[in-house]
Order: structure tokens, then sequence, then C-alpha cells
């Protein structure tokens, strides 16, 4: 199954765009994620005919999948490095009317943006959801006062509906990208709202910058009607140490 | 003497000239407060498009009277191959400076309000793709004072000629007036302070474009410098 929403990531060097692309596919193996890089003449910059080209063939491989089975509000979301890349793409939609229809460009950091894109798209979010997640990563470099209303006002204590339970990760490797991209993405298919020690549990990005290693404890909260059972899944999961222990 | 297609044509092979001759010190330039792919980044994407305008010459097969092309028409060749084929910043920044002059251009002739209008669309083409406004240590710096000095010449009643000879003066001027800005936007802003005391790279191309369209007005259609096969009716495409 392919999710409704792409990724195409823009470099100025065709490896860092490979890269970042093979990294965010490996989290989100259901999202179609692809990388393009260097100039016209193989070296550093952006060629416009091959985003082009890139975009085109997205588009067409979503047009066979996931449109064609019905998903509407889908298309592609493009992350660029620096400069040229992301100049390139915005001539790119200014060149295409139709191309703009269905292409939007985040304005984010490149692998992070990435990363939380790719997690939300897995979850088959649509191109507004995926877009927002992608600009939400610049936050995680913000300090916690800054970052606007916590999450965990939604599990605070005394909240009638709000279920809760510690769990203490066991695989030696921590909540890393892979453990965190599995939990974020059980959690937006759950649909309620999960806190894991205060930070947002649907954010790969925010679980990752937790830095929990094996023998941390963890507080799973979570509020809403499906609460009790958000909170058991996501318990089970960091208590099974992801296949790892 | 409005200027049409021919016009729009030898101001890009000028420009191309232009480019190919100033290459190492734009590429200087850039080496100081860039990343010192400015000028070979410009010229190859010049010579692309000269290239596309021979290609588009033979397929008219040498009659200049076959050509049917807007001034628009040149400028969107311009733009898309600048895009395709520069790889750097400046690709796409040129690109649409010439794609939305090709916009307000699509017509067979333009006059000293519309070469007016020409500028103004690339400008806003520049700073919008650039989000650059004017201080900044840009080409935008050089486009912005081509513009103002543009209108007031058209404003005083100046012919086409007259309105590009303000232009470029005025771009030649605010180029070298980057020199002592700190740059603040672009890769140049990188550096903060030490940015200042060097001419900005796109300025200063930014000038070598307006004094060849200057140049092109002033030398008229029948020194074109394009001219195709002169030789027999055979099809240009075959020597290829």
């Amino acid at each position: 199954m392919t999710a409704r929403v792409a990724l195409l990531l823009v470099s100025h060097s065709a490896d860092l765009a490979r890269g970042a692309a093979e990294l965010a596919g490996q989290m989100a193996p259901d999202v179609l994620v692809r990388g393009v890089g260097g100039g016209p003449d193989g070296g550093l910059g952006t060629s416009l005919d091959a985003v082009q080209k890139e975009l085109g063939e997205i588009l067409a491989t979503l047009a066979e999948g996931p449109v064609a089975a019905g998903e509407a509000d889908g298309g592609v979301v493009v992350l660029g490095d620096l400069g040229s890349s992301v100049l390139t793409v915005e001539a790119a939609l200014e060149l295409d009317d139709e191309l703009a229809e269905h292409v939007v460009l985040a304005r984010a950091p490149f692998v992070e943006g990435a990363v939380a894109a790719a997690v939300t798209a897995h979850g088959g979010a649509d191109l507004t959801a995926v877009l927002a997640s992608a600009n939400a990563s610049a936050a995680m470099y913000q300090e916690p006062d800054e970052q606007g209303a916590a999450p965990s006002d939604a599990a605070a204590p005394g909240d009638e509906s709000a279920t809760s339970r510690t769990v203490t990760v066991r695989n030696p490797l921590g909540l890393h990208a892979r453990p965190a991209a599995l939990v974020s993405r059980k959690v937006a298919e759950l649909g309620a709202a999960v806190t894991i020690d205060g930070v947002d549990a649907s954010s790969v990005l925010q679980l990752m910058a937790l830095g929990a290693t094996q023998g941390r404890e963890l507080r799973v909260e979570a509020t809403g009607e499906r609460a009790a059972e958000a909170v058991t899944t996501v318990v089970e999961m960091i208590d099974g140490g992801f296949g790892e222990v | 003497m409005a200027l049409d297609a021919g016009w729009a044509e030898r101001w890009v092979r000028r420009t191309a000239d232009a480019v190919a001759d100033a290459k190492d010190e734009l590429t200087e330039l850039d080496r100081q407060i860039g990343d010192g792919d400015h000028g070979e980044n410009l010229h190859r994407g010049f010579q692309a498009v000269v290239a596309r305008l021979d290609d588009a010459a033979a397929e008219r097969g040498g009659d200049e009277a076959d050509d049917e092309r807007t001034v628009g028409d040149v400028l969107k060749l311009v733009a898309t191959t600048l895009m395709s084929t520069v790889g750097g910043a400046s690709g796409p920044l040129y690109g649409t400076a010439y794609l939305r002059a090709s916009k307000v251009s699509g017509r067979a002739q333009i006059d000293p309000p519309a070469v007016v209008a020409v500028l103004e669309a690339a400008l806003e083409g520049v700073s919008s793709r650039g989000k650059a406004t004017v201080g900044e240590k840009t080409m935008v710096d050089a486009w912005q004072a081509a513009v103002d000095a543009a209108e007031a010449a058209a404003g005083d009643g100046g012919s086409e000629v007259d309105v590009l000879r303000a232009a470029a003066e005025a771009a030649d001027t605010a180029a070298t007036g980057t020199i002592p800005l700190v740059a603040t936007k672009g890769r140049a802003s990188y550096l903060g302070e030490r940015s200042a005391g060097h001419e900005d790279p796109g300025a200063r191309s930014t000038a070598l474009v307006l004094g060849a369209a200057m140049a092109a007005a002033l030398s008229g259609p029948t020194s074109g410098p394009t001219s195709g096969p002169t030789s027999g009716p055979a099809d240009p495409r075959s020597a290829a």
C-alpha cells in the first residue's frame, strides 16, 4: 500500500538527497520518498529538469495507486536544503500550474522535516497535515517555553479522562529513530492524545529528542475516549523492546 | 524605433558575449563572498540559450521575415533555458526575471513604457523569488536602481534607447554601490561583516545584462549577429 502523500527531497548534493530519502523512507516504508540533487553538470547544484522529472514520476505513481483507489487530498511535499534547491522548486511550480495544485514546498530543516513528514504521511495523513508536520519540525530546536502550549496540558493531573502508566525502556539503544517512528505512527493511528514524559507521542522528532535510553522509566499518559487502550498499547510496545531484546 | 524580437535576441546574444568576457571576473567576485560558481554557471546558461536561439534561427531558414516571434517568446526561451542549465541560485533567479518579463512583453514590438514594464516585471521576479529587498547586497540592488532610472527616463519622454541607457548606467552604479554593503541575503550573508568591501557578483552580472540590452537597441536590426545559414535552402537540421 502506498500512502497518498509522497515526499521529494531536493538537495544541492545527490548524495545528501539520496541519504536523506533513505533515512526518511526507512522510518515510513509505505511512503514514496525520493531524493534528487546535483546540478545539470553533475556537480553541486540543482537541476530544474531533474526536479520536474521526479515530480512527474511521483505524481504518476500516486495516480496509479492511492488516487486510483479513491484517496483524495494527496500530493507531494517537497523539502529543499539551501538556496538554489528551494528556488528551483519554486520556479518549477511557477512554470506549471498543474504541478502547483498537487505539490507544496515545506519550510523545514531538511533531515528533521523529512523524517517528521514521512512518519506523518505513513499514517495516511493528507497533504495539509504532512506539510504541517514538516514545518513544525523546526520547533524541536526551540527552548521548551517557546514551543507554545505544552502537549502535557492535555493530560494534566486531575483530568478525569486522563490515564497514565509508567514503563521502563528495555531495548539497548532505547527510543532511537526506528522505535520512535513505530510509536508515533501507532499513536497517530489510535487517534488519542498521548504524551510520553510530557512530549507529544505522535511526533517522532519529540520522541527522539527525549533521548530515552535503556533503563529509563517513562510516563505514558493519554486523554480521550480511547485513552486507556492507547496507554496500554504504547506501554506494551515499549515494554516489548521493539524486537531488539 | 520600437523594440522587437530581433532586439530581444540581440540583447540575449550580447549578454552571452558579455558574460563570457566577464566569466572569470564574476567567478572571482563570487569566490570572495559566495561559492565561486556565478561566472561559470551563468556562462553555461547563456551559452545554452545561444545554442537554442541558433537552432530556432536555423529552423526559420535564415529568412528573418519569417520571424513571427514576440519579444516575450524570446524572453520565455531564455527563462526556461537558464532555469534548466545554470544549476546555482542565479538560474531560478534570472529565470524568474525573464519569465515574468516575458509575461508583459507578448507583443511584436514594445515602446518605452513597455520597456519599463519589462524591467519592473524582472525586478519583481528577482525580489519575490529571492525574498530580497534593496540594500541587502544582492542583484535586487541593481535591478531596483535600473527600474527607477528607466521610469524617470520614460517619464521624461525618452526613447527606448534612452530608457535602456538610463537603466544600464544606474545598474552599473548600483553594482559598484554594493561594495561597502554588508550582505543580509544569499550565500554572502553567511559572512556577515566580512562581506563588506566586495562587489556583489549578482549585481555586477545584472549590470552586464542591462548594458547588453542598451547595446542591442543601439546596434539596430541590420547588424544582427545571427543570420542563420546563408547558402541554399538545405535543411539545416541535416547538418547537425
